[in-house]
């Protein structure tokens, strides 16, 4: 055996016996280093002859190799034993509950809104708002509601004393006054849904001084009645997801249109459970019509040209129809139990391709 | 209004079903409310004839009856002390369920005899009180037959009666309309003239000046003497209890029945007790009037009242005076029949709060042509039911002038109703109504004296296509505009991204009123206006809110007493600033109390506070399009700071001089009125002070990023300062002291102790500085660092040794 197979053995043979990472160091400085015996050899190479300088160096260059490589591999296993042993020493209950964080939540109001929004939206309706303060122009006069009209007290407005600049401005009693406003401001076609709060001075089961409507308004030459009858159909149909929901139109009266009609939707009451679907009876749900001639005209709109239809409902209604909440006050009473049992995902956006009914 | 099924068949020919007539009712606009059939309860129901009463074997009161039901005999059982043989009664059989017990009859043995069946009296079959007895039914009724037949069975009906359909307060009104939709026959009414014998002895006195005789244009009357009032007959008052009126005299009643028979208000006075001549005149200002309802009313100039010679005898139109009224022993009455100007009658109804079925008709407005008319038919039910015998009639001024014709093309009716109707059913459907049309190029159209409802074209188009049927209107898909535009403009997004955004952070969406009370109010006020509501629905919601935050704070405290002391509550809605439209501003506020999280294992949980406030108000901000690095930080009152905020835990968040959210700490003595236990926190940002986005040349496109391929390399500095300069302008000095290479500042210690020294801190402040042209040499790093010192020196910082 040379001196070079022994050298080799002796020095894999203490790699693999190094137990650990010192320890392999200790191999390695003792073969590789400055002094180490390899390093001593490799110094002798200068008093050989050409051909055995060339030969052994070879050898030893082989050599050098051998042993770089066989302690990576160890430096390797030891590394991964090392880890895996301070793994094991690491441990937590994972079982135990994550730090809190806060969920919050959307008010049913708003997500109705915003699947109101996504329907009306596609038939390309924009939204339009306005004040929650108001004059007996934009509330009742230019919606014509002659003054003294019983209409108008039907409304149990609130009314703000008299102002500074002599007027006795109103809470909105409907959202109305906004359709007087765009009719105003932006010439046909005209495609709007008007949300917002309005208020009435009534306060018991059924109604709050507070709720919120949602109004349409279409004004161009040739919209008529089969449009609001296709608009509204379209707006249950997708609004309740009942694709083949039936609606009536029922003769009615409004100030602000002419014809008028309230328009039902099928329904059962079956063993005091409301269900929506054609299930032979009806459920008021809105009123409509074809906008009325004298509302046109305070608009400066020719009655004889413009026509077209409008369309107004509560939302708190829908969302207790849609959603099965029980209490109208329940609504404003900020319970942050009620808020989070029957409020919204944050991110749950409502849309006609991600779907309208949670 | 209320009706019976035999009063709407007194003035309609029909063989139409309850159900008919109450589905047709719905779908010509008079909505059926309610529909009380006592009736459909009894389908199953026959009638039974006793054929043998014999005393049961084993109970004196009882008896042993054979009845027959026309195919069979049945042994019945009954206590009825009038069961006889031969009797014609109301049979119930095994099966039937009796209406006043609601439960079904079976088979059983009374006293150990088999009764197979049950004779029922009035108060079982829910028609009526009387149990004295089993229901005793005509001779001529059919063995066998349904009771409903026989019985005096009279469905009402409750109809919801639009305010525009004045005609349909009566229940001829109603015929007339059922007629005209095909469902029956309107009888011809009795309203000619009654003959007078004798001259009446008062004058009708129209005392109204010309200026204001439109108020009560019209006045009849006439006497009937020789009356004997008492009470009415058991058909009239079984209508009028039957729609929820008091049967008091044969005279009243009258009034009553036409008034509800014709949408007619009708005043009958005691002949006797009136002074001279009677009519109409203003009230003079201060003037009494003792009423019928007991209330003695102050009158004023602008109503009309009825007059005699010496006092007013009543509210024109809307009630009669208590002194004229009839009574039992009157003997000659004065029949009087006005038109009242409707706008007139509600304003005077509305100031004397007086709600009487006058005043609902005729503010309404009653048929024009209708005063003497109801003269004439209240004399002649007045004559068949009190005797007596008529004056001459009397009539002042004149009825309103006809309606003026309304010009028309029937093409209307598809080109706004959609529905193509034949021009000879439009005209038919019109004049069945009562309109009169004349065919020419446009059709003229005359609405009937009781249509002042109807003015326009378009009123003509409803009512062809209400008796056409609403059901023959197709739904027809609307033309949609392509490509589609968005429904939302960029504002209305951005306040749906707020909404979300404040979500996401752990915010439950809450609604609260736009009012608070002016307690409330006034905490939140901070200088600006409160504006009152002139008519509150309650004390505690007297005042527009100020602010949103008062009732999210509310609603934070309502919580606590419900045991949940952690509220975090957001809302957006409307502030209000003034008096008037558009003196409002769309706020998004918020309100954290009690601690961050429950608590738990990792222990960091803390107490909320102004930074969480301001987070979030910085996050509505973003949402808002508002980039957070320009915005600056405001403290103190003069920055804009509400006084409603801890005075030392709060601020402004501001761009320029622009205020856009207000943060912090709410002030302990407000969460002390409040009632409410701290520490809650509250930020509120102004949407509507946030400016449009303004939209960048390249469209839909991004800047192009140049992120820099060069290795960043991070510098920290702790400066000592005075404990009151802002960290804000320590932070702004070194942004501005170096813009090309830094390229983000962090803060992060902040340190005041004995190290530093008193009313000193520390704070420690890290650079990131990054070129996009080479990597950085250590000179330049150099060079960046000493422009960062001497910045900072400049607002009072020492670099710490």
């Amino acid at each position: 055996m040379s001196e070079i197979d022994q050298l080799r053995g002796e020095v894999l043979a203490a790699v693999t016996a190094a137990s650990d990472v010192p320890a392999l160091e200790n191999v390695r400085v003792d073969a590789l280093g400055k002094k180490g015996r390899v390093t001593g050899l490799m110094k002798n190479l200068g008093t050989m002859s050409p051909e055995d300088r060339k030969t052994f160096g070879q050898q030893l260059n082989l050599l050098k190799t051998e042993i770089e490589d066989a302690i990576t591999a160890r430096r390797a296993t030891l590394d991964s034993a090392a880890l895996d042993a301070k793994l094991a020493t690491e441990k937590m209950d994972v079982t135990l509950p994550v730090r809190p964080e806060l969920k919050g939540s959307l008010h049913p109001i708003s997500q109705t809104m915003d699947e109101m929004a996504a329907i009306f939206g596609a038939m390309g309706f924009t939204i339009a708002e306005g004040p929650d303060v108001e004059d007996d122009f934009h509330n009742f006069t230019a919606l014509n509601f002659p003054p003294g009209h019983p209409a108008r007290e039907m409304h149990d407005t609130f009314f703000l004393p008299t102002a500074p600049d002599g007027n006795r401005y109103l809470l909105r009693t409907h959202t109305s006054p906004v359709q007087i406003r765009t009719m105003l401001s932006e010439k046909p076609p005209i495609r709007v849904i008007i949300p917002g709060r309005t208020y009435r001075c009534d306060y018991d089961m059924t109604h709050t001084p507070m709720f919120h409507q949602i109004e349409g308004l279409v004004i161009d030459t040739e919209t008529n009645m089969t449009h609001l009858k296709g608009c509204l159909q379209e707006f249950v149909r997708s609004f309740f997801g009942v694709d083949d929901l039936t609606i009536r139109f029922r003769p009615s009266f409004f100030p602000f249109t002419e014809p008028s009609a309230e328009m039902d939707i099928g329904c059962s009451r079956q063993g005091g459970e409301l269900k929506i679907g054609n299930y032979g009876d009806w459920l008021e749900i809105l009123g409509c019509g074809m906008v009325h001639p004298n509302v046109l005209k305070s608009c400066g709109l020719d009655p004889e040209v413009y026509q077209g239809f409008a369309f107004g409902m509560g939302v708190e209604r829908v969302a207790m129809l849609k959603y099965g909440i029980p209490d109208l006050r329940t609504f404003f009473e900020s319970d942050l139990r009620w808020l989070k049992h029957y409020g919204f995902a944050a991110l749950d956006v409502p849309s006609l391709t991600g779907g309208l009914n949670r | 209004m209320k009706f019976t099924l035999s009063w709407l068949k007194s003035h309609l020919d029909t063989s139409a079903t309850v159900d008919e007539i109450s589905a047709k009712l719905t779908s010509i606009g008079l909505e059926v409310d309610a529909l009380h059939d006592p009736g459909k309860a009894l389908s199953s129901f026959i009638v039974g004839h006793v054929l043998e009463a014999d005393k049961h074997p084993n109970a004196d009161r009882l008896k042993l009856c054979k009845v027959s039901t026309g195919t069979e005999t049945l042994q019945v059982v009954c206590g009825a002390p009038n069961a006889r043989a031969g009797l014609k009664v109301v049979l119930a059989r095994p099966g039937d369920v009796i209406p006043e017990s609601g439960e079904k009859l079976k088979k059983g043995k009374i006293r150990d005899v088999e009764s197979q069946g049950m004779m029922c009296s009035t108060r079982e079959l829910k028609l009526g009180e009387d149990h004295d007895g089993i229901i005793e039914l005509p001779e001529s009724a059919v063995v066998g037959t349904p009771v409903t037949t026989v019985l005096n069975i009279d469905p009402v009906f409750e109809i919801n009666l639009t305010p525009n359909r004045v005609d349909a307060l009566g229940v001829r009104g109603v015929a007339r309309d059922l007629a005209a939709a095909g469902l029956g026959t309107l009888k011809p009414l009795n309203d000619g003239a009654v003959k007078g014998t004798f001259p009446v002895s008062r004058k009708i006195a129209m005392r109204l000046p010309a200026d204001q005789s439109f108020k009560c244009p019209q006045f009849a009357g006439r006497t009937v003497k020789g009356v004997k009032n008492g009470p009415s007959p058991a058909w009239m008052q079984d209508r009028l209890k039957a729609i929820g009126l008091r049967s008091v005299s044969a005279l009243v009643d009258i009034t009553q029945y036409i008034n509800i028979d014709l949408g007619r208000p009708i005043h009958a006075f005691d002949d006797e007790k009136l002074k001279g001549d009677v009519g109409p005149r203003l009230a003079t200002d201060g003037e009494t009037l003792p009423a019928l309802n007991g209330k003695t009313y102050t009158l004023d100039s602008s109503m009309v009242v009825i007059a005699d010679d010496a006092n007013a005898v009543g509210i024109g139109g809307i009630m009669g005076g208590e002194p004229t009224s009839v009574g039992d022993g009157t003997t000659t009455i004065f029949i009087e029949s006005a038109w009242f100007d409707p706008s007139n009658i509600a304003a005077t109804g509305r100031k004397l709060e007086i709600n009487s079925d006058a005043r609902y008709c005729f503010e309404r407005g009653v048929d024009i042509a209708s005063a003497v008319q109801g003269v004439e038919l209240t004399t002649r039910m007045v004559m068949e039911l009190c005797g007596g015998e008529a004056s001459e009639l009397v009539v002042g001024g004149q009825a309103p002038a006809a309606f003026k014709p309304v010009a028309f093309d029937p093409a209307r009716v598809a080109k706004l109703g959609g529905v193509s109707v034949p021009n000879a059913e439009i005209k038919n459907i019109l004049e069945r109504l009562g309109f009169t049309v004349a065919t020419g190029n446009p059709w003229q159209v005359t609405p009937p004296s009781w249509r002042s409802d109807v003015t326009v074209w378009q009123d003509l188009v409803e009512e062809v296509l209400r008796i056409y049927g609403y059901d023959n209107i197709k739904a027809e898909p609307m033309p949609r505009a392509v490509p589609q535009k968005p429904a939302l403009n960029a504002k209305q997004r951005l306040v749906g991204n707020v909404r979300r955004t404040l979500a996401t952070r752990g915010l439950a969406e809450t609604v609260t009123w736009s009012f608070l009370s002016k307690n409330h109010a006034e905490l939140f006020a901070n200088g600006g206006t409160l504006v009152p509501l002139a008519n509150p629905i309650s004390s505690d919601l007297d005042i527009l809110r100020p602010s949103v935050v008062p009732n999210l704070i509310a609603g934070a405290g309502r919580n606590a007493a419900r045991g949940l002391h952690d509220s975090n509550l957001f809302e957006i809605g409307p502030r209000f600033e003034g008096f008037k439209p558009g003196e409002q501003m769309l706020m998004a506020a918020g309100v954290r109390s009690g601690h961050t999280s429950q608590r738990h294992w990792a222990g960091t949980r803390r107490p909320v506070d102004a930074m969480d406030a301001k987070a979030d108000a910085l996050a509505a901000l973003e949402a808002a399009g508002v980039s957070s690095s320009g915005i600056q930080t405001g403290v103190g009152p003069k920055e804009g700071t509400p006084e409603w905020l801890h005075p030392g835990r709060s601020g402004t968040l501001k761009q320029g001089n622009q205020i856009f959210a207000w943060f912090g700490e709410v002030h302990p003595r407000v969460l002390q009125a409040l009632d409410v236990k701290g520490p809650v926190v509250a930020f509120e940002v102004a949407i509507d002070r946030i400016p449009d986005a303004k939209k960048g040349k390249g469209g839909t496109a991004r800047t192009l990023l140049k992120a820099s391929p060069y290795q960043p390399v991070d510098r920290d500095f702790a400066f000592v300062v005075d404990a009151a300069v802002s960290a804000e302008t320590m932070l702004k000095a070194v942004r501005n002291a170096e813009r090309e290479l830094v390229t983000n500042i962090g803060l992060f210690d902040v340190y005041e102790g004995p190290n530093v020294g008193v009313g000193k801190k520390s704070v420690a402040i890290t650079v990131t500085l990054q070129s996009k042209d080479a990597t950085l040499t250590d000179e330049q790093i150099e060079a960046v660092a000493k422009k960062i010192v001497a910045a900072v020196e400049k607002v009072g910082g020492q670099l710490r040794g």
